[in-house]
C-alpha cells in the first residue's frame, strides 16, 4: 500500500512527464524524470535569489554590491524572505521526492571512509555497493534538509522581528541563519563542481534527464545493476576490452 | 572644530594683559540631563516633542497608571514612565522618568544596522536615523538595550528620538528641554551636565537623605548622551525598567564584525578547493576513459 506521499509523487511525476520530455538515447539510462528536474531548477533559482538578496544584508561591505540587483536595500529586504520561502517550499517537495533514495545505509558509511582516496583520484570506480545516490550526495541532502528547517524557524523570527519575538530571539536567529548560509555557500561550490567539470557527464542528468551507461557503472554501480540487471564491474571490463581491441587494430 | 573658532578673538588692539577667552573651546559633546527628582510628570515634554516633530497626536492607552501609553511608538518618542515604588518602610515613592533615546556613545542600533547610511552618529554624540536609507529590517530594534527604535508598518521604516538634531544644529535646545517647567530637563555639554548632575546627586545624598542618589550614565555602552539623576542609582530598574548594565547583543558585536567576514571568506575556500582539485587531481571521468593520444 503506497503512502500518501508516494501517491502524490507518482501523480506529480506522471503530470510532469506529460508536459516535459525525457530524452534517453541508446547506451544511456534514465536518471531524473521531468518532475525531479523541475524541482531541482526551482530550488536552484530560489537558492541563488535568496543567496544574492541576502549577501547585501549579510555584510556591510557587500551592501552596495548586491542590493542594487534587487532594486535597492528596502526591496532586497522585502524580497529575501519570499525567495527563501519559495526555496524551502520547492526543496520540501524535492525532499519528499527523494526521501527514500536518500536514506543512509551501511554502504554509505563505508563510502565515507574511502572519501580520501576518492578525492585524491586513486579510486577510478566507485565501490560496487554505491546506489542511486552516494554518501556525499546524501550528506549534502540532509545538510540542506536541516538547513531549511533552521532557515525557516530563524527566518520567520527575523522576518517578524524583535517587536514580535523579542531581541534575544532575534539575536540568536541572526547567528543561526548565518551559519546555515555559510555551510550551504561552501557546499554549493562542491555541488556545482562535481555536477559539471568535476565529474564530466553528470550535468545532462539534470537537463535531459539521462546519463551514459559508463557514467552509471562508474559512479553508481549498484544503481546500474538495479536498472540493467547486469554486473557493473563486468560491464566495465567488457567496455575496457572493446576499447583495447579497437586500439590494437 | 576650526569653523566654530573663526569668530573667537585672537588679538585685541591696545589690550594689556591676557586676551579673555583665548584658546577656550566648548566641549563638542552635547547631553540632556533628566533630573527625575524634580520631574512632576506634567508631560509638557511629551507634547513639545509631538509638536516640534509634527506628529499627529497618537491615541493613548490607559493602563491604570498616569502613563500616556505603555511604551514609546514610532510617532511618539518621548514618554514619561510612571512607577509606584513601595519602600521598605511601607511608604510609596512615585517615580517618573522621561523615556527616550539615550544616544549611547556605543550605539547598539548602529552596530546592528546592515544598511549603508541608515544610522549615523554625529561628533556631538547624537545618534540619528536616516529613514531614506533604512531598509526596514528592524535589526536595530534588537540591538538597542532600551527598546527605543519603533517600526512603522506603513512606511516600513524605523523611527526614534533625534535629540532634535535639527534644532541642536541651529544652536537651539531640544523641544522637550524648552517645554520643561520645573527645570528638571537641562541641555548642554556632556561635561557640564555631568557636573550639574553629580552636584545634584551629592545634594540629594547630603541634604535630602537619599543615600544612594546618583547619576545614570552607564559605562557598559561608553556612557550616554542622555543622563539621569536618580534617587536610588543602585536600582535603575525601578524607573520603568532602566537597565543597570545595558549590553549590545553579542551577535551585533563579535559575530557581525569578526565571525561574519571571517566565516564568509572561509566558505569561499569551497570555491578555491574545487578549482585546486581540478588543476591538481583533475576530474573523475566515466570509466573506461578513451586512450590518450600516444606521442
Amino acid at each position: 500500500m503506497p503512502t500518501a506521499v508516494e501517491r502524490f509523487d507518482d501523480k506529480a511525476r506522471a503530470a510532469f512527464d506529460r508536459i516535459g520530455r525525457n530524452e534517453v538515447y541508446q547506451g544511456e539510462l534514465q536518471r531524473h524524470r521531468v518532475y525531479t528536474r523541475f524541482l531541482h531548477w526551482m530550488v536552484a533559482v530560489f537558492f541563488f535569489l535568496s543567496l544574492f538578496s541576502g549577501f547585501g544584508i549579510y555584510l556591510p561591505w557587500l551592501f552596495r554590491w548586491f542590493t542594487p540587483l534587487f532594486g535597492g536595500g528596502p526591496l532586497s529586504r522585502a524580497l529575501h524572505p519570499w525567495f527563501g520561502v519559495l526555496f524551502v517550499f520547492f526543496f520540501a517537495l524535492q525532499a519528499l521526492n527523494w526521501l527514500k533514495p536518500m536514506s543512509w545505509t551501511k554502504a554509505d558509511s563505508a563510502w565515507m571512509r574511502r572519501l580520501r582516496s576518492t578525492i585524491s583520484g586513486e579510486e577510478k570506480l566507485d565501490p560496487p555497493d554505491t546506489g542511486f545516490f552516494n554518501a556525499g550526495q546524501k550528506v549534502q541532502f540532509w545538510e540542506i534538509v536541516i538547513g531549511c528547517v533552521v532557515y525557516l524557524i530563524t527566518g520567520i523570527i527575523l522576518w517578524a522581528g524583535a517587536r514580535t519575538f523579542g531581541p534575544i530571539a532575534v539575536a540568536f536567529s541572526y547567528i543561526l541563519h548565518d551559519i546555515s548560509a555559510i555551510i550551504m555557500l561552501g557546499g554549493i561550490f562542491i555541488h556545482m563542481y562535481l555536477s559539471t567539470i568535476g565529474e564530466p557527464g553528470t550535468f545532462q542528468a539534470m537537463t535531459r534527464g539521462a546519463v551514459s551507461e559508463a557514467w552509471a557503472w562508474t559512479f553508481h554501480p549498484a544503481w546500474y545493476k538495479e536498472v540493467t540487471g547486469r554486473d557493473p564491474r563486468r560491464a566495465y571490463e567488457e567496455a575496457r576490452q572493446r576499447m583495447e581491441a579497437g586500439r590494437s587494430k | 572644530m576650526s569653523d566654530r573658532k573663526t569668530l573667537q578673538i585672537k588679538q585685541i588692539s591696545a589690550h594689556p594683559g591676557p586676551i579673555p577667552g583665548l584658546g577656550v573651546q566648548r566641549d563638542l559633546e552635547v547631553c540632556k540631563l533628566v533630573d527625575t527628582t524634580t520631574c512632576i510628570g506634567c508631560k509638557a515634554c511629551e507634547v513639545a516633542c509631538v509638536e516640534w516633530n509634527d506628529m499627529p497626536f497618537a491615541e493613548t492607552t490607559f493602563d491604570n497608571t498616569y502613563q500616556t501609553m505603555p511604551e514609546t511608538r514610532w510617532n511618539f518618542w518621548n514618554l514619561i514612565k510612571f512607577n509606584e515604588h513601595q519602600r521598605e518602610d511601607g511608604t510609596i515613592q512615585w517615580l517618573m522618568r522621561k523615556d527616550q533615546c539615550m544616544h549611547c556613545a556605543d550605539p547598539g542600533c548602529l552596530r546592528a544596522c546592515p544598511a549603508d547610511g541608515a544610522i549615523v552618529q554625529y561628533a556631538n554624540g547624537i545618534v540619528d536615523f536616516n529613514q531614506e536609507n533604512c531598509i526596514g529590517c528592524e535589526f536595530c530594534v534588537s540591538g538597542c538595550p532600551y527598546n527605543i527604535p519603533k517600526f512603522n508598518k506603513e512606511t516600513k521604516k524605523v523611527y526614534k528620538c533625534t535629540l532634535c538634531s535639527d534644532r541642536v544644529g541651529q544652536g537651539l535646545e531640544p523641544a522637550c528641554i524648552k517645554a520643561c517647567p520645573t527645570g528638571c530637563l537641562k541641555f548642554g555639554s556632556k561635561e557640564d551636565m555631568k557636573m550639574i548632575a553629580e552636584s545634584r546627586a551629592a545634594q540629594l545624598r547630603e541634604h535630602f537623605g537619599y543615600e544612594n542618589a546618583g547619576v545614570y550614565d552607564p559605562q557598559s555602552i561608553g556612557g550616554t548622551h542622555v543622563i539621569y539623576v536618580l534617587h536610588d542609582a543602585t536600582q535603575p530598574e525601578l524607573y520603568g525598567g532602566l537597565p543597570k548594565n545595558p549590553q549590545i547583543p553579542w551577535s551585533y558585536t563579535v559575530w557581525k564584525w569578526l565571525f561574519k567576514p571571517v566565516l564568509g571568506a572561509f566558505s569561499m575556500l569551497g570555491l578555491v578547493g574545487v578549482l585546486l582539485h581540478y588543476v591538481t587531481v583533475g576530474p573523475r571521468r566515466p570509466q573506461p576513459e578513451p586512450p590518450k593520444k600516444e606521442d
